[in-house]
């Protein structure tokens, strides 16, 4: 009987040490034992409050997964891209195109946002392949990368006129398209149809938790390696015999896949999707979340994105019309005083002061 | 037969002629070292063999196999390895993260640790092992790089100035890591101004002159060549 138990135990620390590394902040016990703390306080937290703050929670969550993608591709990568709006608002786009045509019977919902998301990796892979094999890199990247955002953007904003439409959906032109169903579970004795309340909170949040142990496991792997590797020194990394181009693009889809799942959440949440989601300022704030964070760390940027998000909420709404300046001395003062991110720096200091260091 | 084979290799920026004809041959086993004044083509010609440069026109072989119009990275897989002047290596990872990376494809992940600490050792390096890259001394970061090059198992190893701004001491290190390189069937071309260096490891010496090929022969023959040390002191031009 002991020897199951001991299989199970060892493949347990085979996981746990795949979780781990030196691309990743928090390591042994006691992180694992606060990241369980965190996780069943935010499992409770829906019991503490109303239905409109947990909404309001689950809207915060939806941003993460573009913070996340764009973690990977910058912060591990070192590929400022300005294009995780392009991949969100598409998807965004793509899942209320599919909903308003083919409906939310039979879990179509779940489909759709699949297809969203292939959409804009398959979108992404295609503006990946010309910008990583054309060798564009550094600040010419991010203006292609922008470009494209706004591109988006221009075009789906002159799409108000009834000419503009796929199947039943109406683009809308600059007033977006609403209207689409809410993620939609088949469920005996009635389907689950999930509004910003309690039932989405939950999912949103396994899925958040999913994605970033999945991203940990992926960056603390082979691939991960690479990817840090190229930030540092490409032409080390070529010399190593690695494709650096290969590397880059796949980072990149995979980024954009979760922009895209960031755009298919927030498209559910609230129902509508506007060209403005991939404006300027729409395309700028991500960068904030995770320079201010930490943009090489996966945890950082969790808690740097959560954090600006509801300060920048919390401004908008108190009367501040200044939010938008805020948030760019936000960046400046972080770019100045914690260039990896103000959270990184919180951690290193802790970490010195429990004897050892953040990372390792 | 050669291991690495250069034929009417050309290479042109524009007017300059920069690489001129050069036909080139390196016998597996040996430590070659390539030597000239400076403007004399030995980093455009080693840029050429790493694939960083085209050239203008001529054939580079490996082991008898075309590789003139493959990609850096494709050469580093057919079993070359190099290390530069100015050490090429991951700054903000520890010197055991940068050989884990260039040794993960290259060693099973059982004996990952194992070959990282057996790395570190030959290298001189066990004791900086958690150190950032970027806060090793010059001399071992240049270890550290050498250690990056190696890890890949090369046949071939090329390095670029791996002395450049050694002591003495370190100098005379980096000839014994050569040599024992040399020991365990590596090849060697080393792009090289330091003549101690040179005389500790090279077989045999190569002498680039306005992108030719000027003189070839062991050290003693090279060092005893009038012609050689009047290209030094600027007296024969091309």
């Amino acid at each position: 009987m002991t020897t199951p138990r001991r299989t199970s135990t060892g493949s347990f620390r085979r996981l746990l040490g795949r979780l781990e590394g030196p691309q990743t902040m928090g390591r042994g016990k006691g992180f694992w034992a606060g990241f369980v703390v965190v996780l069943i306080a935010a499992c409770g937290y829906p019991l503490t409050t109303d239905g409109y703050t947990v909404g309001n929670t689950v809207y915060f969550f939806n941003w993460v997964f573009m913070a996340l993608g764009l973690s990977l591709i910058w912060g591990y990568g070192g590929a400022l891209s300005f294009g995780q709006t392009a991949f969100f608002g598409l998807a965004g786009y793509a899942y209320g195109i599919l909903t308003i045509n083919f409906g939310d019977a039979y879990g179509f919902t779940i489909l759709a946002t699949l297809i969203a998301v292939a959409v804009a990796a398959a979108f992404s892979a295609m503006l990946g392949y010309f910008l990583f094999f054309g060798r564009i890199s550094g600040v010419f990247l991010g203006i292609v990368t922008l470009s494209v955002t706004l591109v988006f953007e221009r075009f789906m904003a002159q799409t108000a006129g009834p000419e503009w439409k796929v199947g039943a959906a109406r683009l809308n032109g600059f007033n977006g398209m609403s209207g689409m169903p809410p993620l939609t579970i088949p469920w005996p004795g009635g389907d689950l149809v999930l509004y910003p309340d309690i039932q989405l909170y939950y999912i949103t949040l396994a899925l958040l938790v999913i994605v970033y142990l999945g991203l940990r496991i992926l960056v603390n792997s082979r691939f991960g390696n690479v990817l840090v590797a190229i930030r540092e020194n490409p032409e080390r990394a070529e010399m190593l015999g690695y494709d650096v181009r290969k590397y880059q693009l796949g980072a990149f889809v995979i980024g954009a896949a979760l922009a895209g799942l960031s755009g298919v959440l927030y498209t559910t949440w609230g129902q509508y999707i506007t060209p403005s989601s991939m404006g300027i300022t729409a395309a700028a704030l991500p960068i904030i979340w995770v320079a201010v964070g930490g943009r090489s760390d996966l945890t950082a940027t969790v808690i740097g994105t959560l954090v600006v998000l509801a300060v920048f909420q919390a401004l908008t709404i108190y009367g501040s019309q200044y939010a938008l300046v805020v948030m760019g001395a936000f960046l400046v003062v972080t770019v100045l005083i914690a260039p990896e991110g103000v959270i990184m720096l919180i951690a290193r200091r802790i970490g010195r002061l429990l004897g050892r260091g953040g990372k390792a | 037969m050669s291991l690495l084979q250069t034929e009417n290799l050309n290479k042109h920026f524009g007017g300059l002629h920069v690489t001129a004809d050069v036909n080139f041959t390196l016998t597996p086993g040996e430590v070659h070292c390539l030597i000239g004044p400076n403007g004399a083509g030995k980093s455009t010609f080693f840029r050429l063999l790493l694939g960083e440069h085209k050239p203008s026109s001529g054939r580079i072989l490996f082991d008898g196999e075309d590789i003139t119009h493959l990609k850096p990275f494709q050469r580093i897989r057919k079993g070359m390895s190099v290390k530069f002047q100015v050490p090429g290596i991951f700054k903000a990872l520890t010197a055991a993260h940068n050989l884990e990376i260039a040794l993960q494809d290259h060693t099973a992940p059982g004996a990952l640790q194992e070959e990282i600490d057996r790395l570190l050792a030959f290298l001189r390096l066990e004791d900086s092992r958690g150190m950032e890259a970027g806060n090793l001394s010059h001399g071992q970061k240049q270890w550290l790089e050498i250690g990056m090059a190696i890890a890949l198992k090369p046949r071939l190893l090329l390095l670029d100035e791996p002395t450049a701004g050694m002591s003495p001491d370190e100098t005379f290190a980096t000839g014994e890591i050569v040599r024992a390189l040399q020991a365990d069937g590596v090849t060697v071309l080393a792009v090289e101004h330091d003549m101690a260096f040179v005389r500790q490891v090279a077989d045999q010496v190569t002498v680039l002159h306005f992108g030719r090929i000027f003189a070839q022969g062991s050290i003693d023959a090279i060092v005893a060549d009038e012609r050689v040390a009047a290209i030094y002191l600027g007296e024969v031009h091309a």
